[in-house]
């Protein structure tokens, strides 16, 4: 079954779906689009480094990102520069970084936009069983700490007051963000993992109304995204990354017209 | 068992320094089971950054902060629930306790908002969110409850009925409670232990000899002083919620 390459693309996007589903309402619920976007940029380092070092992609991106992570951490806490701006400047010169590096390494031919935008359809198998071990991983560790997390994303000093160590907490949610743009640039890419993870959720908020519902509607318009995004991808020779990317955003208008209407329905 | 067994925290000579200015200094306090201690003082003197050093929230603080229990209830200050999460106040109330639906419309009902439970938290008005914190933090039962300013907004009937219900949680649950509150009136009249903080503490003790300090006529002026005595009496009724006034049996 999974000899064909559409059907393993598919799985793998539905892999990457049910997972950004969940992550990407607590990026829109704590304001971190621009976050999510800084650990993928800095991705590409990741992934020249993996080439350089000949070691496992999702692995190195992981190690990268995260160490971002932990860098803009400690900027916020001795700079008294405004949050985004340290986004910005961790997110490209990362970036840059990694672009410099692949200068060197002129003996490997690489693809830049295959990097920027992924290559869904040249999923592996070994790479399906990364998607979904780690996707499994990910989903578990988010149920284990979805109390704490979801206290310290409504407020941070009642979570501290009462016990939920929002500290600890925020640390673990920042290595799982790491962990699904590492599992996932490969398909995705660069540019299009925080639309993954942003655009789904975004629809899912214009139509529930707590927030369980939001995080379901969330994963269902993530897997509806992928099937629409491959098989319109398949019909009319477009590029899938995008395609997926772009089927998530009709369905996000889609959600829209759907407010304008019970609106207009209670009226 | 010893007397320390009923200590639920105990700051000793606290303080925190940001931006090289300190927000408050030299604070030691204890809290006991059943005990109704009350922070009082001007705007800036450091009433709400106490109740987070006791309760844990400031990281880099001097002195020493000894907590005997998990089980907290904290009504903070200023809250902002974000418009971009979708919550409703069943949600909310199961912040950070896991509650049966019964212990959530008992404690909505306490505080007189269970008409509310299914409502977007963003629709409430202030004095009903109020309400709610309220009903979030004593429906997990705490062993100490933190209020910082528990009744503003509240409406003049419900702000009575309201400090009722808390004093009258405190005896039942036997719990420790930390109030910050402008209103001495409440204060003198319900609290077994007094602190008047302005950057540090002016003076405490029980209400009686707070009153009579110097210091608390200097920081809140003559006429507070005449609190105690308008304030004297033994209360013949009670509260319920809505506001009519019921004759105590």
């Amino acid at each position: 079954m999974f000899d064909d390459f559409f059907i393993r693309a598919l799985f793998a996007g539905l892999g990457v779906a049910l997972v950004t589903g969940p992550l990407g309402c607590f990026v829109i619920w704590r304001r971190l689009s621009f976050f999510a976007g800084t650990l993928a940029h800095s991705s590409l380092l990741g992934v020249t480094l993996a080439f350089s070092f000949d070691i496992n992609i999702s692995f190195s991106v992981l190690l990268i990102s995260s160490a971002v992570a932990l860098i803009l951490l400690r900027l916020q806490k001795t700079t008294k520069l405004p949050s985004d701006a340290l986004l910005g400047l961790l997110a490209h010169s990362s970036l840059a970084i990694g672009l410099v590096v692949i200068g060197f390494l002129s003996y490997i031919r690489f693809d830049i936009m295959g990097l920027l935008f992924g290559d869904i359809l040249a999923v592996n198998k070994k790479d399906l069983l990364v998607i979904w071990v780690g996707g499994a991983i990910i989903l578990l560790i988010l149920k284990l700490i979805w109390k704490p997390l979801f206290a310290s994303t409504v407020n941070y000093e009642l979570a501290e007051a009462e016990g939920m160590k929002p500290e600890k907490i925020n640390a673990v949610f920042t290595i799982l963000m790491a962990a699904i743009i590492a599992i996932s640039i490969k398909m995705v890419g660069i540019l299009l993992i925080t639309g993954m993870l942003i655009i789904p959720a975004a629809m899912a908020r214009n139509l529930a109304n707590n927030p369980k519902q939001m995080i379901i509607i969330s994963i269902i318009g993530g897997l509806l995204a992928v099937v629409l995004g491959l098989y319109s991808s398949l019909e009319f020779n477009t590029a899938s990354g995008p395609s997926i990317i772009t089927a998530a955003l009709v369905l996000f208008i889609l959600s829209m017209f759907n407010i304008r209407k019970f609106k207009q329905l209670k009226k | 068992m010893s007397l320390n067994n009923n200590i639920l925290v105990k700051l000793e000579n606290t303080g925190v320094m940001l931006d090289n200015k300190w927000l408050v200094k030299g604070v030691s306090l204890e809290v006991k089971k059943g005990q109704i201690v009350t922070l009082i003082g001007p705007n800036g003197s450091g009433k709400s950054t106490t109740a987070k050093i006791a309760l844990g929230i400031y990281k880099n603080i001097e002195g020493k902060v000894e907590k005997y229990t998990d089980k907290i209830g904290y009504v903070p200050q200023k809250i902002s629930i974000d418009w971009t999460l979708p919550i409703r106040v069943s949600d909310f109330m199961l912040l950070t306790e896991v509650l049966t639906n019964d212990e959530i419309n008992n404690a909505l009902k306490l505080t007189g908002v269970d008409h509310l439970k299914n409502n977007d938290l963003r629709n409430l008005s202030g004095g009903e969110f109020q309400r709610v914190l309220i009903a979030r933090a004593i429906s997990k039962k705490p062993d100490l409850l933190v209020l910082d300013e528990p009744v503003q907004g509240v409406d003049f009937k419900g702000e009575l009925a309201l400090y009722e219900l808390i004093k009258e949680i405190s005896e039942k649950l036997g719990c420790g409670i930390l109030l910050i509150s402008h209103d001495l009136h409440v204060v003198m009249s319900a609290t077994d232990h007094v602190l008047c903080l302005n950057g540090h503490v002016c003076c405490s003790g029980t209400p009686q000899t707070v009153v009579k300090d110097s210091k608390y006529k200097e920081l809140f002026g003559d006429r507070a002083s005449t609190i105690l005595s308008v304030y004297e009496h033994d209360h013949d009724h009670t509260h319920s919620p809505d506001g009519t006034i019921e004759t105590k049996k």
